[in-house]
């Protein structure tokens, strides 16, 4: 592992963004449009106090596995990540410079929606603000992971994007946000035990309904981060130095 | 100069893709500080063969070694400079970002970035986006790439593909000068009047080596005048010797 080249790696993608306006406001901007509708949508504040937190942890997830999948795939085809692995990065170097990067990314995302949401739109948040923050970041870098995990499944930009609704939209129906994980079939709520979207909604429940760090969100937080770490894991492995 | 211990060393590389045999048990020894040329019509094995030799092909067989060490080894990855015939440089961001994101990566000095683009001649172009550069500027870009830090072995698949002939010429003098500062280089190509600018050429087709040796040699072996007709008749001997 090398600091210096995961510091580099973050800068170079951060660069890329920077050149990319459309990209760059469209996470900035998307997040922040959907949550202003949501409020008046339900034009409910007890509704809006619920849900809004729930979809500040889905936003970073949903847009960071779209943005990893897509980014990584462009390394895999355009002959980069060919490049880097004939060179001495480390496949850490690599999963740790992106991670730093779309973090810091999520932060500035989560910002500018809270501003938002606490200002303007009223929203009436009971638990703390960093814990909010450290799930919201919790679940980009889980995006992050299982897009890098899935654009190793991927040979086409096409077939990266379609993996969105495959790998999420399951996970969205069973998470809990739409309908409570209770009343659901007991084989849903099993499967929706295992996986990783559901404890991401409900850490964000836990923190819109309670003041303090419930023992509940830390058991949600240490999950989140497990499913982060294997995922990554599995990422890893999947950035091969040598291929057929 | 050429030192005794050569600065690549191929033993009966074998390398299947999809199932099919790709290269067919490689013998050969580069010498330091040579230019080698790597010639053969498209399809025959050429990339794959580079690919082996920094060490990101899957081989089924034989061994290569680069700079006295295993091709790919962590100690030779930033002894050795390598441009695919794609380039492989990130479209949306400019030369110079990309160079200076690489030459951290490779931990090679902030002033690289600016020889290397002078080394090529894109200085009219380090600020601009990659994208919106030219086929051959983009080529020299990805050249420009592999030659950040010191590397003793360059591994360069079609470097001169779409340049008009000024800048092959050019570029074919810095070639010709890194090899006279003892860098080895290995300069695939498909375009002939190139060989006669190399010390030593491979020829291969199908998957195996046709002939090693200097221009000089195979003309003389051949009886052919130019390096065209010389390839054409080693396709013909071998093919009767092999049917």
């Amino acid at each position: 592992m090398s600091v210096p080249i995961i510091l580099a790696t973050t800068r170079r993608i951060l660069a890329q963004l920077k050149h990319d306006h459309r990209t760059l406001g469209m996470l900035i901007g998307v997040p922040s449009l959907l949550m202003i509708l949501l409020r008046y949508v339900f034009d409910e504040p007890v509704l809006f106090d619920r849900i809004g937190p729930m979809l500040l942890g889905l936003f970073p997830f949903l847009i960071m596995f779209v943005v990893t999948s897509v980014a990584t795939l462009r390394e895999r085809t355009g002959g980069t990540l060919e490049r880097l692995m004939s060179m001495p990065t480390g496949r850490l170097d690599l999963l740790l410079g992106y991670s730093l990067a779309f973090g810091l990314l999520t932060l500035v995302q989560v910002g500018v929606v809270l501003v938002i949401a606490l200002t303007w739109l009223d929203l009436d948040l009971s638990g703390s603000l960093a814990s909010l923050v450290v799930v919201a970041v919790l679940d980009a870098l889980l995006g992050m992971a299982l897009g890098l995990l899935a654009s190793a499944f991927a040979r086409t930009e096409f077939q990266a994007v379609q993996f969105m609704p495959a790998f999420v939209l399951p996970q969205l129906l069973l998470c809990g946000l739409i309908i409570p994980r209770e009343r659901m079939a007991s084989w849903l709520e099993a499967v929706s035990d295992v996986l990783p979207l559901t404890y991401a909604v409900d850490g964000m429940r836990e923190i819109a309904a309670n003041p303090d760090v419930t023992g509940r969100l830390l058991l949600d937080v240490a999950v989140i981060a497990g499913f982060v770490a294997v995922a990554l894991l599995l990422g890893a492995a999947t950035l091969r130095r040598r291929t057929a | 100069m050429m030192s005794y211990k050569p600065a690549v060393s191929v033993r009966d590389l074998r390398v299947m893709r999809g199932g099919r045999a790709v290269l067919h048990g490689l013998t050969f020894d580069v010498p330091r500080g040579a230019v080698v040329g790597l010639l053969g019509p498209s399809g025959c094995g050429k990339t794959t063969l580079m690919r082996a030799l920094v060490g990101v092909q899957i081989v089924e067989g034989g061994t290569v070694a680069v700079l006295d060490a295993e091709a790919g080894s962590p100690g030779v990855r930033r002894r050795v400079g390598y441009a695919t015939q794609n380039p492989a440089v990130y479209a949306d961001l400019t030369v110079a970002e990309n160079l200076a994101y690489f030459a951290s990566v490779l931990r090679a000095p902030r002033s690289d970035v600016e020889r290397v683009i002078g080394e090529v001649g894109l200085g009219d172009h380090r600020d601009q986006i990659v994208s919106t550069l030219s086929g051959g500027q983009l080529s020299r870009a990805n050249l420009a790439v592999a030659l950040l830090g010191a590397p003793e072995l360059l591994v360069l698949d079609e470097p001169t593909v779409g340049l008009d002939p000024v800048l092959r010429n050019e570029l074919w003098d810095l070639f010709r000068r890194l090899a006279d500062r003892g860098v080895t280089l290995v300069v695939s190509s498909h375009v002939m009047d190139e060989a006669r600018r190399t010390d030593r050429l491979l020829l291969m087709r199908e998957g195996r080596l046709l002939a090693d040796g200097t221009p000089d040699d195979l003309r003389a072996r051949t009886g052919a005048d130019d390096l065209e007709d010389a390839f054409l008749r080693l396709i013909a001997e071998h093919e009767e010797s092999a049917p």
